[in-house]
């Protein structure tokens, strides 16, 4: 007798917990061929909001640790992928005419990326912190802080490198990170949340919702616990309506524009200066040492 | 004779208030009766009156905005007995009550005459309102005259003040027991007189135990208040306190009242939330009704 295979089905990651859609509607993903691939979580607003609420809950935390630490922890969430590199290049290539070798591309590249921002964690600090010459026996310095809660809005592609890349630059920092990700191929997204609840991550560092991106704009922009928010690929419109609504709570937004090939070069996603929009920097005067 | 409680039932009934659709108009009706009905406490050993005054403040102006109709105060400030006369103070004709932990809160293991003493002196310093623990030992002795004796002695003490009876149910063990409790602590309290509305509350916790307040406790409670009243016409007021953190939860409570004891229960003199943090997550939801954007949690001042 024939075996019936068994579907995953696909939930949302949110304060560590794999979670349904408190709406309860699913999108339909369709493969290249026009097969129903797989339902995912259709996420809605209340889901976003109780996202932030995990990830404010966990920025103390997640803040609060050494700097070796969070890389150690990153350097965890980068094994666990490589480890299923497979599984991932094949939901890579689910809604997407790519040939294997470029998926398989692309989750090494995300794997890598994690691997840098890994390293960075302990180091952004020296990088984009300062010791400001002053006239007399004290110091002053300048040092960067995480800000808090920071939106990610993925691209559609690539789905999971463009996730990884966009989260991976304000999370090194300290800041916690409700991402929404890519409409395209919503699985990466999906998974990913596997790969954080095996790699140390506590609980709300990283929130995942699957939906429909241009439904959460407006709510992502206007909720005032939203520190920051980090996107790229968006349309000049959707620019507007997200800075229009972050206006007044004065967040940050970064929009970054990556070219196919950007992507793939680690030295321009994972750069200090895509980690630099998503941190305060406080300057202190200190005593002279003797 | 009443009936033993069923567990199973009345989790599942408690359960079904939590389904209700709550929405737009009567959401913000519900949520500025809520805020009304908040016993707004501070129960640690480093309270300072610098600290009180600041709740005070929070009391009597829950959020600083303009809004149409202005928001409710809420109904009351509890503190510790030593704290009363600086909480009266600050309270002065606003409106809002003070209420005061006493017998020797919250485990109530001191002598009864160190209980009742600070009964007393907790009045004496200006308390409209005690909130007492009963014997818990005592009760799960089953020395239950001991332990309406004592509620009866306590409700003298009070003289013109309210009397609110903690329970700590989260110590009882089973909901049979927090009903035998709830109707002891209530005959005991009608032994030493006459009881107008709102003068003596039956109440969840202390808050120093877990689990404090939760919604089949809260129904038990709610249904042995329901049934007193049936019996002899007097109402006694319900308060939950301790758990209840978010608006949405306070809600599920209100849903719960009505359906347990009907309208004349939804005001502040029969019915208190006794919290800190449900303050602010009331206090957003309105404001995400008002301005459409959905506030930060420092938007608002430290309860």
């Amino acid at each position: 007798m024939s075996r019936l295979t068994i579907a995953k089905t696909y939930k949302m990651y949110i304060g560590g917990k794999f979670v349904r859609t408190e709406s309860g509607r699913s999108i339909v993903v369709e493969n290249t061929k026009g097969e129903i691939a797989a339902h995912t979580c259709h996420g809605s607003r209340k889901d976003f909001r109780s996202a932030v609420e995990s990830a404010s809950n966990a920025f103390t935390s997640w803040s609060g640790i050494t700097g070796y630490l969070r890389g150690q922890i990153l350097y965890r969430m980068a094994e666990m992928l490589e480890g299923r590199r497979e599984e991932f290049a094949a939901a890579i290539q689910v809604t997407q005419k790519i040939t294997p070798a470029k998926a398989k591309k692309e989750v090494d590249a995300s794997v890598d990326c994690l691997v840098r921002f890994a390293g960075w964690t302990d180091k952004y600090q020296q990088v984009l912190g300062c010791s400001n010459a002053v006239a007399g026996d004290y110091y002053n310095f300048t040092v960067p802080q995480p800000q808090g809660v920071v939106a990610v809005i993925a691209p559609p592609a690539p789905s999971l490198l463009g996730l990884v890349a966009l989260l991976g630059a304000p999370l090194c920092a300290g800041n916690t990170i409700v991402a929404v990700g890519s409409d395209l191929n919503p699985i990466p997204t999906a998974i990913l949340g596997e790969i954080c609840q095996t790699s140390d991550i506590p609980a709300g560092v990283i929130n995942l919702i699957t939906g429909k991106q241009s439904e959460l704009f407006e709510h992502i922009a206007s909720h005032r616990q939203v520190a920051g928010i980090y996107s790229a690929a968006l349309s000049k419109k959707n620019r507007i309506l997200i800075e229009t609504g972050s206006a007044d709570s004065v967040k940050r937004v970064r929009f970054n524009s990556f070219s196919d090939e950007d992507w793939y070069d680690g030295d321009k996603v994972a750069s200090p200066w895509n980690i630099e929009p998503f941190v305060e920097l406080k300057t202190i005067w200190h005593p002279s040492a003797c | 004779m009443r009936k033993p409680i069923d567990t199973v039932m009345v989790e599942q009934r408690a359960t079904s208030f939590t389904r209700r659709s709550i929405k737009t108009e009567s959401k913000q009706q519900g949520l500025r009766l809520a805020l009304s009905m908040i016993d707004l406490t501070t129960l640690e050993g480093k309270d300072s009156p610098e600290k009180v005054r600041s709740l005070c403040h929070k009391a009597i102006t829950p959020w600083e905005c303009e809004i149409e109709p202005p928001l409710p105060s809420v109904a009351a400030v509890c503190v510790y007995p030593s704290l009363v006369q600086v909480a009266k103070r600050a309270l002065e004709g606003s409106g809002v009550s003070v209420a005061s932990v006493a017998t020797g809160f919250p485990s109530g293991q001191y002598p009864l005459s160190v209980r009742l003493n600070d009964v007393v002196e907790a009045v004496k310093s200006g308390a409209d309102e005690i909130d007492m623990v009963i014997n818990r030992g005592a009760f799960l002795s089953g020395c239950m005259e001991e332990v309406a004796d004592e509620i009866a002695q306590v409700r003298v003490a009070c003289g013109n003040s309210h009397l609110k009876i903690i329970l700590e149910t989260g110590e009882l063990e089973t909901l049979e027991n927090v009903r035998i409790a709830s109707d002891l602590a209530i005959r005991a309290a009608a032994s030493t007189g006459p009881i107008n509305d709102g003068e003596v509350f039956i109440k969840t916790s202390t808050g120093k135990v877990s689990p404090a307040a939760t919604m089949p406790v809260t129904l038990v409670m709610l249904e042995a208040i329901r049934d007193y009243y049936e019996e002899t016409g007097v109402r006694i007021g319900m308060k939950p306190a301790g758990g209840i953190k978010t608006a949405k939860q306070a809600l599920h409570y209100l849903v719960m009242v009505k359906e347990t004891l009907g309208d004349d229960w939804l005001n502040s003199n029969l019915f208190r939330f006794g919290a800190s943090s449900l303050t602010n997550d009331v206090l957003r939801q309105i404001s995400k009704q008002q301005t459409g954007s959905y506030a930060a949690t420092y938007d608002f001042s430290e309860a």
